[in-house]
């Protein structure tokens, strides 16, 4: 029997009623307080970068030259910049994007990360030559490299597919295909250990295609591990991603993330310090609450800490 | 041990072979002239010949093989000569020059060097300072309040990144209580009492940003590994023959604690000074990372790439030096 099983099999002998394992799962996740709270964060600050420009209706890119520098008030709740645009409104503005770009970099990375991980734990031919391209790819000097390629291709893309559209594709491709080998890492050493499982063994002897048995007996058994390196990839992906614009070569001003507004807001910090302080809390907050939003979510898919 | 590690560093040949091989295609297949920034007055054949004294028109793998060239045998010969008055050959080799100052790469990169190496190393022993004794106090005294705010405050500091905490500094210690100042001056030199204060204070900030970020890491890391340890029959046996308790922990458990967090230490030094790119331009050092984010606002080609493969041989070199310490301090790995 495998862990799982037995798990349902004691709760079913201690309480009587079925309980399933999303179920388990989610009760040791609601137990974990730092989770709990991470997750409430994290769904309000999506929340309002979702909603909030319907409600805080100035336009972002709207310049009142009469209220530049100005501190926080109620018609600007963050402030103004030096051209007079609301902080509060390129805040939201920003998160847009800066959210958008974690997810679609950890997308990138969760997939590229399965499917070297899944080729080099399932055939044994691939495992060499995959994983050493992943150690490859973990000595590679991922920052340089990135602030090098965002140099030198920036430029093309931006003529190719428009200002925004290029940089946005440019910055979650190669964050994304720099960010795969822990997970590619992970899902091998459990599809090492899946594979010479009973089921798969059964699944095999009666002629199951390796695509299908891929795809129906390993999947989603890897699921709880990818799960939780997608999580903590969203938080990485933000961080790289305004570390790139805080440097100056990620996001253009009027295309603004929250690094990228840190970046502005550094020259005039001693005039509005609060262009510093609300894009940098933000941009905490946000990686803290998915920090442990990962934390929760690896104590309560690991089956040797749940139900104890 | 010693087999092991001429192994590995047979092994770590291969890797940095292909990683020069990534660093110098990306930046050759990348559509940039360096030529193309001139002023269009110059006449064609002066551009041309601009163009060969940069070595610009040759194929790749020429191009490509003399990079290695210059940069595996005539760079590290002309640091011998430099430190030991040795002479090799006539002296006159072709070297990776920058294309902005025309001056060595490596020259550049020497000049720069001390800054980043003071202000990495500082961090790196103020974060253990500050990460040891957290991890094992949360880890003995577990789930108590010290336990809680220390997990806390370090999941914060681990979750801010450091361009943030590093404005916040200079927001609050430079501008509002004005005790250091924000910028750091290189040219300064130590030669009394009063100028070496101030050498200190100027450390402060971009050292503590850094060994902030590290130590959060850190502590987390020693926290694990006591817990790991304090489970171990050992300690049972060192605690039944009547040791104190003083001596079980700092002794016996903080030993055994720290063989996985050295190894963890040596794995993130490539990581720092890779973070200290955003420190060193926060806070204005002159050191090897502000050095790279010119070389790329430039497109400064040979200097970027030397760099970034430099990056690369320190994270290869210290994956290397974790492997052997790891089978140093603990004796119970062999890896024959």
């Amino acid at each position: 029997m495998s862990d799982q099983t037995r798990i349902v099999a004691e709760a079913v002998v201690e309480e009587d009623a079925p309980r399933s394992l999303g179920r388990d799962v989610w009760d040791q996740f609601t137990r974990h307080k730092g989770a709990m709270a991470g997750t409430a964060v994290f769904l309000f600050i999506v929340l309002a970068v979702i909603f909030g420009p319907l409600i805080h209706t100035i336009d972002p890119t709207y310049s009142d030259f009469r209220a530049r520098n100005q501190g926080m008030s109620w018609a600007h709740p963050m402030g103004t910049d030096n051209l007079g645009k609301d902080m509060l409104a390129q805040v939201l503005q920003g998160g847009r994007t800066s959210l958008l770009v974690g997810v679609v970099a950890m997308a990138i990375a969760m997939f590229f990360g399965t499917l070297v991980g899944v080729l080099a734990g399932y055939f044994r031919r691939l495992d060499g030559p995959l994983m050493r391209l992943t150690d490859l790819f973990l000595a590679l000097p991922i920052l340089p490299l990135l602030l090098v390629i965002i140099m030198l291709f920036r430029d093309t893309l931006r003529s190719t597919f428009g200002p925004e559209t290029g940089i946005f594709l440019l910055i979650v491709f190669i964050i994304g295909i720099t960010s795969w080998m822990q997970t590619a890492r992970i899902v091998r050493g459990d599809v090492l250990a899946l594979k010479e499982r009973e089921f798969v063994l059964a699944a095999k002897s009666i002629g199951t295609p390796a695509y299908r048995i891929i795809l129906r007996h390993i999947m989603p058994n890897i699921l709880s591990p990818i799960m939780v390196s997608a999580t903590l990839g969203i938080a990485t992906a933000i961080i790289t991603e305004s570390a790139l614009s805080f440097l100056g070569l990620g996001f253009p001003s009027d295309f603004p993330t929250w690094g990228r507004l840190l970046y502005d807001g550094a020259n005039f910090m001693t005039i509005t310090p609060s262009r510093v302080f609300w894009p940098g809390l933000v941009l905490s907050l946000t990686v803290l609450s998915v920090n442990y939003i990962g934390d929760g979510l690896r104590d309560a898919l690991d089956p040797h800490i749940r139900g104890r | 041990m010693f087999a092991f590690t001429i192994r590995r560093l047979l092994i770590s040949i291969p890797t940095l072979l292909a990683i020069s091989f990534i660093v110098f295609a990306i930046l050759d297949l990348a559509p940039s002239d360096p030529t193309g920034n001139l002023p269009l007055t110059i006449p064609p054949e002066v551009r041309q010949q601009i163009r060969d004294s940069l070595g610009l028109d040759e194929p790749f793998p020429v191009r490509y093989a003399l990079w290695l060239k210059q940069f595996f045998i005539n760079e590290p010969l002309n640091l011998i000569e430099g430190w030991t008055g040795w002479q090799f050959g006539d002296g006159d080799r072709l070297r990776v020059t920058s294309w902005a100052t025309r001056s060595p790469v490596v020259d550049l990169i020497i000049e720069r060097l001390p800054q980043t190496l003071w202000v990495v190393g500082m961090s790196q022993v103020v974060a253990v300072i500050i990460a040891v004794p957290i991890g094992v106090i949360s880890a003995y005294k577990q789930y108590s309040w010290f336990d809680q705010i220390g997990t806390f405050v370090s999941m914060v500091g681990f979750s801010i990144p450091t361009f943030f905490t590093g404005l916040v500094f200079i927001v609050f210690f430079s501008v509002q209580l004005q005790w250091f100042p924000s910028i750091y001056d290189t040219n300064h030199e130590v030669t009394d009492w009063d100028s070496f204060v101030f050498q200190i204070k100027q450390m402060i900030m971009p050292t503590m940003v850094l060994a902030l970020a590290t130590a959060a890491q850190l502590s987390r890391y020693m926290r694990a590994s006591m817990l790991d340890n304090l489970q171990q029959d050992y300690v049972r046996t060192a605690r039944s023959k009547g040791l104190t308790e003083r001596v079980v922990v700092t002794i016996h458990v903080l030993r055994n604690s720290m063989i996985p967090v050295v190894t963890v230490i040596a794995l993130n030094i490539p990581t720092i000074f890779g973070g200290a790119i955003i420190t060193e331009q926060i806070f204005r050092v002159n050191g090897i990372g502000q050095l790279l984010i010119i070389g790329i606002q430039g497109a400064d080609i040979p200097l970027v790439q030397t760099l970034t493969f430099i990056f690369a041989v320190l994270i290869v070199l210290f994956n290397l030096i974790a492997d052997v310490l790891y089978g140093i301090l603990d004796p119970r790995i062999r890896y024959e």
